[in-house]
């Protein structure tokens, strides 16, 4: 479905993408993930027809960015990762307007605009002026607009960033239905487990290069090699500091007195931390919790990226 | 068929046009200039009276300085509606989106210029029952008046092509909007002072002073408040034909001059609007 060859952009002497090559089958959703500036957004400008390659080329369902650039808009529904909207507009006039744009004809827009409203969840709000809505209901009325030509790949860009918990989860919850409608998707995010619920594939690409591929999984494991994981016991916390500081696995533990909380780092594997798990409660502990924290990429890109000066 | 010439920026920008206060207070900014003149035209010839004779002559002067003041209000207005055409969506990042829909660049700047042009008409449209006061009175043919109101639809497209270019090529719209009042400046102010420095140079040449001048001619036929002068009077075009020697009338050179200027403003707009894309269409 999108090929992407040797693709290269350079800004005088700043390359931001470095032959890049990827290459995703049809109704797959691929998570892009990358520090700030690491090349996501120029990789998704070119693929959405807006910025030309220094050199390379990205085939979408047959058709190339830089020859049939007509043709890949027919093809792709694009969400920046910063938009604005028109004042003055209203929600079903906002949709109807970009409808035409796409050359819909007026009688398959009217029916067409409220299904995606529908799929939205903005029914509600048709008649309203599109910047008096809310950040998460104008990212969703994007993703709507993105979607009126009924296109075959889907490119977000940090559709989640500057949403609230709850917008993230409607966001979420409206690219699984996508998803099921069998659209490709890609969606970028330097927030690695928020791709990690949705995604089939993630590419994590550093300074303009695609350093891992595959599923979500083996990429979370390579990225972060340790688990951090978190215990929350109802009392005796200086017992399970005394458990936990026998276990050869572990290493940095964190006593937080006021959560009732201990913090460690975990080299084991699943099943090591299952016999564990075993353990404490054999030894009565009082543990009624036990998680891995969620790591922020950046964070692991931090230590992947200084690991690599470093050699 | 409708479908066809179905323009959406045209009709977005419409819309979004009418709905403004901006532009509310524009058209009602633009007639009271020209109530206050008329009405004070008025009661300057009749001197304050209210009573009196309005001679024909006294009337069609009025028309020729309503004419100048017209283009000149016409030239006042354009940029601010045109220059922020392709520049304001840049600034409040709907441009993007824009250029990733199936519309062609000639859609959209044609679409963004019309709209634009189709307010101005409105405009001079709004302003016509106050105009054709001068009918009242008499001193003026229908027929002048027509060719005047097609010589502004002219210099509003030339305008506003050349706001649509700046709005383009530039990325802010207070950089787009100096640029076209300079330009504005220059076809209305500098070509004049070129014009009369011209004739000076080539009197200054002849003593006998009858010679050709194709410069001071083309400084000339550029310039709208020249073009308005000669079209309102025939006696003005006369006199410019025997100052600078060249018998071809004003308004075809202005013509041909605006004509191109709209398809080179437009032609430069078309290419760069997708300018970070190789291959533009």
């Amino acid at each position: 479905m999108i090929e992407i060859r040797d693709l290269t952009k350079r800004y005088g002497s700043f390359t931001a993408l470095d032959h890049l090559n990827l290459s995703l089958e049809e109704g797959v959703v691929f998570g892009f993930v990358g520090a700030n500036g690491a090349g996501k957004s120029t990789t998704f400008s070119i693929l959405a027809t807006l910025l030309s390659p220094t050199s390379g080329d990205a085939i979408i369902n047959g058709k190339s960015v830089i020859k049939e650039p007509k043709e890949v808009r027919k093809q792709i529904g694009y969400m920046p990762d910063f938009f604005g909207v028109y004042d003055q507009l209203k929600v079903d006039e906002y949709l109807d307007f970009y409808g035409a744009s796409y050359g819909i004809g007026a009688a398959e827009r009217k029916v067409l605009i409220p299904q995606l409203l529908e799929l939205v969840n903005l029914t509600n709000k048709r008649n309203e002026y599109v910047d008096l809505l809310s950040r998460g209901m104008k990212q969703r009325l994007c993703l709507a607009r993105a979607l009126i030509h009924d296109p075959k790949v889907l490119i977000l860009d940090e559709p989640a960033s500057g949403l609230d918990p709850r917008a993230r989860v409607e966001m979420r919850d409206i690219l699984r239905n996508l998803k099921s409608m069998g659209k490709t998707i890609l969606i970028s995010s330097h927030i690695l487990p928020e791709l990690a619920e949705m995604c089939d594939e993630i590419g994590v690409i550093d300074n303009g290069k695609l350093i891992a591929h595959g599923n979500v999984a083996s990429i979370q494991a390579q990225l972060q090699g340790e688990k951090r994981i978190v215990v929350k016991a109802t009392d005796c916390l200086k017992e399970v500091r005394e458990f936990l500081e026998e276990d050869p696995l572990i290493s940095s533990i964190d006593v937080m007195d006021n959560r009732l909380e201990i913090a460690f780092n975990y080299r084991g594997t699943d099943d090591d931390q299952v016999a564990l798990l075993k353990k404490a409660i054999l030894a009565n502990l009082p543990i009624y919790a036990l998680s891995e924290e969620e790591k922020d990429l950046e964070d692991v890109f931090m230590a992947i990226t200084k690991g690599a000066d470093n050699q | 068929m409708m479908e066809r010439f179905y323009n959406p920026v045209f009709v977005k920008e419409l819309k979004l046009r009418f709905r403004s206060f901006k532009s509310f207070s524009g058209l009602m900014f633009y007639l009271a200039v020209i109530c206050i003149f008329i009405a004070g035209f008025l009661l300057i010839t009749t001197e304050f009276t209210g009573k009196g004779f309005f001679k024909p002559e006294i009337s069609f002067m009025m028309f020729a300085v309503l004419t100048i003041l017209q283009m000149a209000l016409i030239l006042f207005i354009t940029p601010s509606l045109t220059a922020g055409a392709i520049s304001s969506e840049r600034e409040k990042q709907t441009l993007n989106i824009l250029l990733t829909t199936t519309q062609s660049s000639t859609q959209i700047i044609i679409g963004k210029l019309l709209s634009s042009v189709a307010f101005l008409v409105l405009m001079l449209i709004a302003g016509l029952p106050l105009y054709s006061l001068v009918f009242l009175f008499g001193g003026v043919s229908p027929s002048q008046l027509i060719s005047i109101f097609l010589f502004y639809l002219l210099t509003v497209v030339a305008i506003g092509s050349i706001g649509v270019m700046f709005s383009t090529i530039t990325k802010r719209t207070i950089v787009a909007m100096i640029s076209t009042y300079g330009t504005i400046i220059f076809l209305g102010g500098i070509t004049a002072f070129f014009f009369f420095l011209s004739m000076a140079f080539n009197q200054m040449g002849n003593a006998v002073g009858t010679s050709t001048s194709y410069m001071a001619y083309f400084w000339a036929s550029i310039n709208p408040g020249a073009l308005m002068l000669t079209l309102t009077s025939s006696s003005m075009g006369d006199a410019l034909v025997q100052v600078s020697g060249v018998e071809l009338p004003v308004w075809i050179s202005y013509l041909i001059t605006y004509s191109l200027i709209i398809v080179i403003c437009l032609t430069i707009a078309i290419k760069k609007l997708r300018a970070n894309m190789k291959s533009n269409r």
